[in-house]
């Protein structure tokens, strides 16, 4: 049996918690499988980055270095990637079901002729694992045959892995690339940045919908409650379509799934959709003017009201909350 | 240019899914069948980029069964030119779908492929990226915009904390986000000229591939339900429960 090999997907010299749950599903795996954990870093001068992955209980972390490898692109990181599978032995091969982790694992999976369960939530002891379909309506239990198989976890369906007492060594591995197969350029990353909390991060989370009626109402309605709440924003599919917010802030089925302390729907209707990327939040929230509307039956506390009097209301109840 | 839009029937994304008690599946009487949302959007893209180069093809393909073929004339409703139907009863993985696929590419030589990111059933959101590892081709997922200059293309990609843009020649496979596109309706002129468009069956067995599985669903389970809660009666009160009662605020 091999190893379990952790794809480690980084942002600005920082890995997020999605990859520290990419490791600790890797590490659960590892545990039921009776074999190690080894996690690989992918980039160029990675020392800094090598020594930050230690320190979540794998037992070795690698380093693979290449200028290749300088900006994430699927075609060079697949060949690196399946070159180590290849070297180390690896039996399985896991990341978390980021943007990144969608784009390079099927990639990887068909370079080694391997079978691929995307955006699993449990790992069996046999190896089989379960995974949502249909917009999370069904649970599939989903069993892979092969020397290899590739997997990627549902960011809110695994903890981070916590800190480890003891370091894991360090291999720097030069990679394996054929540079003349590669035909992807990366040109460029527009990036919205944003002082909040990140969306599949944060404790809690506020999202908008098309009750919002406007990007400018998500500003000077909606985004104090965010603000004063200490919480992420999200957004619906129709939301976004429209233009109110940018597109990194849907939540659902082809979006991001959350699962916070607290998710508070605004003006959103509750498409299935929609619940597919929420209803495993801990304590839920709806404002909506309709009390017909499906999101009031997953919410543990519904409010039949206008947003544009609740939520400047609420907004006010929690800052004289916070003062007290 | 030849541009190939693999396509899949699913159930209609406004259906409610039943799954069977015995853990086969999901009921499908009452269920509408249409074109995988992405898949339509990939569809338009196609006949746009046909349309804006005022040359070229767009090719359907679908792997599926012998009725699936009315979800291949909408889409040559929609303007494609042809389509092909590679006819199929046993459960496929994601990795078979996507050599299929590079089988037709094989043959067809498109220069480019354009699939939706991902079916809205079994949301695996894999063939793509495995089929331009197959062909050795760029990949653009979750594409949000497409250019096209000469041999080069470039793609816009939504991905997580803003847009990407990469650029690569062709030929290359894209996949489709919602925001790429808003697919036109067939037209009735457009319904009446897909009657007589050429729809080519071919048998799954005649393509000479090992298509084996190597991912098994072994159940389909319903999901736990989650229980609604109660419904308040003011900002105060819901302010006053989450602050008390919840502990979040
Ligand atoms: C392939 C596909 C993928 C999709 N993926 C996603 C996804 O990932 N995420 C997602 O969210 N959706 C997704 N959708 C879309 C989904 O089906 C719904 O269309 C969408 O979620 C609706 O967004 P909404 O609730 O904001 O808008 P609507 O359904 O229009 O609801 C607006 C709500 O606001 C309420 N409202 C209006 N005014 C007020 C007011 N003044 N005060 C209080 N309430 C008010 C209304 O009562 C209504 O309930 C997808 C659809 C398809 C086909
Ligand atoms: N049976 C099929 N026949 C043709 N194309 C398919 C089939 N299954 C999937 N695809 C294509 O692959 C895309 C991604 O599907 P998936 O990886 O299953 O989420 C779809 O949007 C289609 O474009």
């Amino acid at each position: 049996m091999g190893d379990v090999l952790v794809f480690a997907e980084y942002q600005h010299e920082h890995f997020p918690k999605s990859t520290l749950v990419a490791i600790n599903a890797g590490l659960e795996m590892a545990r039921k499988r009776g074999v190690q954990c080894v996690v690989a870093v992918l980039g160029e001068n990675l020392d800094a980055l090598a020594q930050k992955a230690a320190r979540y209980g794998a037992a070795k972390v690698i380093a693979l270095e290449h200028p290749a490898l300088k900006n994430y692109l699927a075609d060079a990181h697949a060949q690196a990637l399946a070159n180590l599978v290849k070297t180390i032995g690896a039996e399985y091969v896991m990341a978390t079901a980021t943007a990144r982790g969608k784009d390079l694992m099927p990639r990887l999976a068909a370079r080694l002729e391997a079978p691929m369960a995307s955006d699993i939530i449990t790992i069996n002891d046999d190896g089989s694992v379960i995974r949502p379909m249909y917009a999370g309506n069904g649970m599939a239990l989903v069993e892979m045959d092969g020397p290899v198989k590739v997997i990627t976890v549902r960011s809110t369906a695994f903890d981070a892995a916590p800190e480890s007492s003891s370091p894991s060594p360090v291999e720097k591995a030069a990679a394996n690339i054929d540079q003349a197969s590669l035909k992807m350029e990366f040109v460029g990353f527009n990036e919205i940045k944003s002082d909040r909390p990140q969306l599949t991060e944060a404790r809690i989370v506020i999202s908008g919908g098309r009750g919002l009626k406007s990007g400018e109402n998500f500003t000077t309605v909606l985004e104090p409650l965010v603000d004063v709440v200490g919480a992420a924003m999200g957004a619906s599919r129709a939301a976004v379509d429209a233009g109110f917010v940018p597109n990194d802030l849907q939540v659902g089925q082809t979006g991001k799934v959350v699962a916070p302390d607290l998710y508070i729907a605004v003006g959103i209707s509750g498409a299935i959709q929609h619940l597919a990327g929420m209803k495993d939040s801990k304590v839920i929230v709806a404002i909506n003017k309709d009390e017909e509307a499906p999101i009031f039956s997953v919410a543990d506390y519904g409010l039949v009201a206008d947003l544009f009097k609740a939520i400047p209301e609420m907004t006010e109840e929690v800052r004289k909350l916070k003062q007290a | 240019m030849k541009i190939l839009v693999p396509l899949k029937r699913v159930p209609d994304p406004a259906t409610t899914i039943r799954i069977l008690a015995d853990g086969t599946g999901i009921a499908t009487d009452n269920v509408k069948w249409v074109i995988n949302p992405f898949d339509e959007i990939a569809i338009e893209e196609a006949l746009r980029i046909k349309e804006r180069l005022k040359t070229g093809e767009v090719v359907l393909l679908t792997i599926g069964q012998s009725n699936w073929q009315e979800q291949l004339r909408t889409g040559l409703a929609m303007g494609a030119d042809r389509a092909k139907l590679v006819v199929n009863d046993q459960p496929l993985d994601t990795l078979a779908i996507a050599r299929v696929i590079a089988k037709i590419v094989a043959e067809e030589q498109p220069q480019l492929v354009i699939l939706g990111k991902q079916a809205i059933d079994d949301d695996s959101n894999q063939v793509g990226q495995m089929l331009a590892e197959l062909l050795g081709w760029p990949q653009a997922t979750f594409a949000s915009k497409v250019d096209i200059e000469g041999e080069r293309c470039t793609v816009i990609r939504e991905v997580d904390g803003g847009l990407e843009t990469v650029a690569f020649p062709l030929p290359a496979v894209i996949t489709t986000d919602l925001r790429l596109n808003e697919p036109r309706y067939a037209s009735l002129p457009g319904i009446m000229k897909a009657r007589k468009k050429e729809l080519k069956e071919i048998p799954i067995g005649s393509l000479g591939l090992d298509l084996t599985p190597k991912l098994k669903i072994k159940e389909l389970k319903a999901p736990p339900k989650r229980q609604a809660g109660r419904k308040v009666g003011s900002v105060e009160e819901l302010v006053k429960l989450l602050h008390e009662e919840a502990k979040l605020i």
